[in-house]
C-alpha cells in the first residue's frame, strides 16, 4: 500500500510553501482585504510562471500535464497561505468544467490562457439562497443567448471566461439544464461586485442580458457535468481546508506557547491544550478523507462522488473548528484586526458555502453511500 | 498513490490467506462476524479455551507474534508484514483477545528488561497462548495518574514482599503470569520509588475477585496480594527504574496500527437505512442524515488515517503520530451513536431484551458499555494531553507532587 504522496509530490509541495512563504505572506493577503486590489495580480503572475496554474492540464494545452495529485498537493498550500487569487474557480471549476466537457476548439482557445494566467474563470452556478440544485436554476438560454442573473460568483467581477448553468427546458428533470461558455469581455454580462465573509476573495453578481453563449458539453448534459465538476473542486477545495486547519492549529499552537497568563504558559492549562489536541484530531481526519479523495479523483475511480463528500464535509468540519478555535485561544487579541485569526475563520466559513453547504454534501454523501449499498 | 501490495507484500499475503483458509475454525466465522460491537462472547464455547486452541495452531504454523524474534516464538516478520497478518486473519483476530494484553504490552517489556533466561523460558509460552499474561498496573488510588500507586514491595533477603491491591484487571482469572509494577521507596518523589516485577499469579496471597461493572458485566478483576513472594530474578529493571520500565509497556499500548476500533457506524448506516419510523425511514430525515455524515467521515478518516500509517510502514518508515487519534475518535463515537439509536427507537428504545429491540439489543448494550471505551487503555483526556503534549509540543501539566516525597503526597480532597 502506497497511500502517500509521492517524493516528487511532496518536493511541489516543500516548492510551492516556500514560493508562498514569499510571495505571500500575511501583509500581502491584507492588501486584498482591505479592498486595496481585487487579487494579488503579481501572485497570480508567479503562480503562472510557477506552473501551478496548468499543472493538471495537459501539455496539448499548454499545461505541464502532470496530473491532480500534483494540483491537490499546491491547493494545500494555497489554502494555507490564504493566496488571495482566484484560484478555485479559474483552476477547479473552470478549467475542470472545459477538461471534462469542452470541445477541443473550446479547450485550445482557453486552458493555454488559464495555464499562462492570462485568463481567469469561474462557473455560474448560484442564483441567490439555496444548494446546487437544478431546479434553483432560473437563468434562461434560448437559441444560444442567455437571460437572467447569477449570485454568488466567485471571482465573477474579474472573470475573463464565465461557465454558466442555464435551463433549456422545464420537464423537471435534470436533463433541463446545459452549460454555456461566456466570454465576459464580449458584452451582454455586467458584473457587479458584493461585499462577503471573505474579502481575500471576490464574490459577484453577473447579470445576463441578451448575451451570447456558445454551449459548452451536450444539451440537457449540464446538471451532470457541474455534478462532476463540484465532486473535483470539493476533493482540490478540501485541500485548501487542510492547509488551512493545519496553519490555523499552529498559529494557536505558537500563541499558546508563547502566552503567559497566571504566570504560566497558556498552553500548559488542560482547557487550552484539550482545545488544540481536538483541533489536531479534526484536521488529522480531514487530512485522510482528502488522500482518499485525491486517490479517487486522480484515478477517476467510480468511488469519486463518495469520496469527495466525505474529504468535502470532513475538511469543512475541520477549517471551521480549528478557524474558530484558533481565535478562542488567541483571546482577546484574536478579535482584533491586526492580528490575522479572522482571516482564517473568513476563509474557513466562506470555503465552507462555496460549493454548496455542508448540510447539502452531507445529504449528498448519504444518497451515495445508500446508491453504493444498494448495487 | 495506490492501495496495491507491493509484490512481496502480494506473495506474504497470499501465503498468509492459504494458511488462514486451511486452518480457521470456521465453524465460528459467522459468529465472530456478528459480534462486531463490545467485547466477543461465543454462545456454545470458551472465548479463553477455543482462543488458546487457535492461538497454538498459529504459533505451530508459525503465526504468533511474528513480528518477534524466531528465538522468542516470533517469525520475525517486518510491521508490514504483522499488518497484513492481522488483515488477513480477519474475523478470526478476535479470537486472539485474551492474549493481546501479553502479546501487546507484557510480551514486549519482557523483551526490553527480561534476561535471556527469561525470554527463552517465557516469551515462546505467551507467544503460543499456553501461558497467559496480564498486566497489574492500575489501582483505586492510581488510575490516569499510574505513577500515584500504592501497591508496596519490601525486600526481604533475596525476595520481595507484595502487599497492595489492583483493579481492573483483565484476565486475571485466567492468567498465569502477571507484570507488576509497585512502590519500593515511599520517601523519594512519586516516579521515583517504583519498581517492576513479573509474578506465577498462582503464588500464595494472590486473591482475585471479580468487579461487578456498570453495565452488569464482569470482565474485569481487583487483585489483591497479601506478603506475597517475589524472587528479586523476577525484577524488571532497576529498583527505582519501574516509571521507565513501564513507559515501554504503555508505548506498546498505543503502537498497534491497524487495530480494529469498533466506532458502531457501520451498524448505525444499516439500522438507519432500515428502521421505519412514523415520518418513514430514519435514513430519509434530514437530522439523521446530518449525523450519519458526520459519524461517516469520522470512521473513513479513521480508516484511511490507518492506511497513511500502513503505507509509512510498507516503505520501512515510522509512521507519525497521526494513529493516536483513534481511541479518542471511536470511544466518543460510540458512545453518541449508541444514544442516537435508541432516540430513534422511541420509548421502547429503553428496552434491551433481544426480542424487545429492533437490533437484538446491540445499540443497548452499546450503551451501557460505551463508557468504558472513553476510560480503559487511557482516559479521553489523558489521551488528549498526550496529543498535546507530545505531537503538538505543549508544556506538561504543572505537578504540585513532582518533587514532593510520595509518602509526602496529599491523599484526600476535602477532609
Amino acid at each position: 500500500m502506497n497511500f502517500d504522496f509521492s517524493d516528487d509530490q511532496k518536493q511541489l509541495r516543500d516548492q510551492a510553501r516556500k514560493f508562498l512563504a514569499e510571495k505571500c505572506p500575511p501583509k500581502a493577503v491584507r492588501v486584498v482585504l482591505d479592498g486595496k486590489e481585487p487579487y494579488d495580480r503579481a501572485l497570480w503572475k508567479g503562480f503562472a510562471e510557477m506552473g501551478f496554474l496548468g499543472v493538471a492540464i495537459p501539455e496539448e494545452y499548454g499545461g505541464a500535464g502532470a496530473g491532480h495529485l500534483e494540483l491537490c498537493v499546491i491547493a494545500e498550500e494555497v489554502g494555507r497561505a490564504l493566496a488571495p487569487v482566484p484560484f478555485s474557480s479559474t483552476v477547479y471549476l473552470a478549467a475542470e468544467a472545459l477538461m471534462l466537457a469542452g470541445s477541443d476548439a473550446q479547450k485550445q482557445a482557453w486552458l493555454p490562457k488559464i495555464a499562462s494566467g492570462e485568463a481567469i474563470g469561474t462557473l455560474a452556478l448560484f442564483e441567490g439562497t439555496g444548494n446546487p440544485s437544478p431546479k434553483a436554476i432560473k437563468l434562461e438560454a434560448t437559441n444560444g443567448v442567455l437571460n437572467g442573473t447569477k449570485k454568488p460568483v466567485a471571482d465573477g467581477a474579474i472573470a475573463d471566461l464565465i461557465i454558466v448553468a442555464a435551463r433549456t427546458a422545464s420537464t423537471g428533470r435534470d436533463s433541463d439544464i446545459s452549460l454555456f461558455l461566456v466570454d465576459a469581455k464580449s458584452g451582454g454580462v455586467e458584473a457587479k461586485a458584493l461585499t462577503n465573509l471573505d474579502p481575500t476573495r471576490g464574490q459577484a453578481e453577473l447579470t445576463f442580458a441578451n448575451c451570447k453563449a456558445e454551449p459548452l458539453g451536450a444539451p440537457g448534459e449540464g446538471w451532470s457535468i457541474i455534478t462532476q465538476v463540484l465532486d473535483r473542486a470539493a476533493v482540490l477545495t478540501a485541500f485548501e481546508q487542510v492547509g488551512g486547519s493545519d496553519r490555523a492549529l499552529e498559529m494557536g499552537r505558537d500563541y499558546a506557547l508563547d502566552r503567559i497568563a497566571f504566570g504560566r504558559p497558556i498552553g500548559s492549562f488542560q482547557a487550552v491544550k484539550h482545545m488544540l489536541a481536538d483541533m489536531y484530531v479534526s484536521a488529522t481526519l480531514a487530512r485522510s478523507n482528502a488522500y482518499y479523495g485525491a486517490w479517487a479523483l486522480s484515478t477517476n475511480a467510480p468511488e469519486l462522488p463518495e469520496a469527495a463528500a466525505s474529504a468535502r464535509i470532513s475538511a469543512t468540519q475541520a477549517f471551521q473548528h480549528c478557524g474558530k478555535n484558533n481565535i478562542q485561544v488567541h483571546g482577546g487579541m484574536g478579535f482584533t484586526w491586526e492580528f490575522d485569526c479572522h482571516m482564517y475563520y473568513r476563509r474557513a466559513n466562506a470555503l465552507a458555502l462555496g460549493l454548496g453547504s455542508l448540510s447539502y454534501w452531507e445529504d449528498q454523501l448519504i444518497d451515495r453511500m445508500r446508491k453504493r449499498n444498494a448495487a | 498513490m495506490n492501495f496495491d501490495d507491493t509484490p512481496q507484500e502480494a506473495a506474504f499475503r497470499e501465503t498468509a490467506r492459504a494458511w488462514v483458509a486451511a486452518n480457521a475454525p470456521k465453524e465460528l466465522e459467522e459468529e465472530l462476524a456478528s459480534s462486531s460491537l463490545g467485547r466477543i462472547r461465543l454462545k456454545h464455547a470458551d472465548i479463553v479455551e477455543v482462543g488458546k486452541a487457535w492461538q497454538k495452531k498459529k504459533a505451530d504454523g508459525g503465526w504468533a507474534c511474528l513480528h518477534w524474534p524466531k528465538d522468542y516464538g516470533g517469525r520475525g516478520a517486518t510491521p508490514i508484514e504483522r499488518v497484513i497478518w492481522q488483515q488477513e486473519e480477519g474475523v478470526y483476530g478476535k479470537l486472539t483477545q485474551p492474549f493481546q494484553i501479553g502479546e501487546g504490552m507484557c510480551g514486549p517489556t519482557v523483551m526490553a528488561y527480561g534476561s535471556e533466561e527469561h525470554k527463552r523460558r517465557y516469551l515462546p509460552k505467551l507467544a503460543s497462548g499456553e501461558e497467559i499474561w496480564c498486566q497489574l498496573f492500575s489501582e483505586p488510588a492510581g488510575g490516569s495518574d499510574v505513577a500515584g500507586l500504592r501497591t508496596r514491595a519490601e525486600k526481604r533477603g533475596d525476595d520481595w514482599v507484595i502487599n497492595g491491591q489492583k483493579i481492573w484487571t483483565s484476565g486475571a482469572h485466567y492468567s498465569d503470569y502477571g507484570l507488576l509494577i509497585t512502590r519500593t521507596d515511599p520517601n523519594v518523589p512519586k516516579h521515583k520509588g517504583l519498581t517492576m516485577f513479573f509474578l506465577d499469579m498462582k503464588s500464595p496471597g494472590v486473591e482475585i475477585r471479580p468487579i461487578k461493572q456498570a453495565n452488569g458485566m464482569q470482565e474485569f478483576n481487583e487483585v489483591y496480594f497479601t506478603d506475597v513472594v517475589i524472587p528479586d530474578s523476577q525484577r524488571l529493571g532497576a529498583v527505582g527504574d519501574g516509571w521507565n520500565v513501564s513507559l515501554t509497556t504503555l508505548m506498546n499500548e498505543r503502537m498497534s496500527i491497524g487495530a480494529r476500533l469498533a466506532t458502531g457506524f457501520p451498524e448505525m448506516f444499516e439500522f438507519c437505512a432500515n428502521l421505519m419510523t412514523d415520518d418513514g425511514l430514519a435514513i430519509d430525515d434530514r437530522a439523521t442524515r446530518s449525523k450519519l455524515a458526520s459519524w461517516a467521515v469520522k470512521a473513513s478518516g479513521l480508516k484511511y488515517t490507518s492506511y497513511r500509517a500502513i503505507s509509512a510502514l510498507s516503505k520501512g518508515d515510522r509512521p507519525g503520530p497521526e494513529n493516536s487519534i483513534g481511541k479518542l475518535v471511536a470511544g466518543v463515537m460510540l458512545q453518541d451513536i449508541a444514544t442516537y439509536a435508541m432516540d430513534l427507537e422511541g420509548a421502547a428504545g429503553v428496552l434491551t431484551g433481544a426480542d424487545e429491540t429492533v437490533t437484538q439489543g446491540q445499540f443497548q448494550q452499546m450503551l451501557l458499555t460505551s463508557p468504558s471505551m472513553r476510560i480503559a487503555g487511557g482516559t479521553d483526556e489523558i489521551l488528549r494531553n498526550i496529543i498535546a503534549e507530545r505531537v503538538l509540543g505543549l508544556p506538561g501539566d504543572i505537578r504540585v507532587d513532582k518533587d514532593v516525597p510520595f509518602n509526602k503526597v496529599p491523599t484526600k480532597g476535602r477532609s
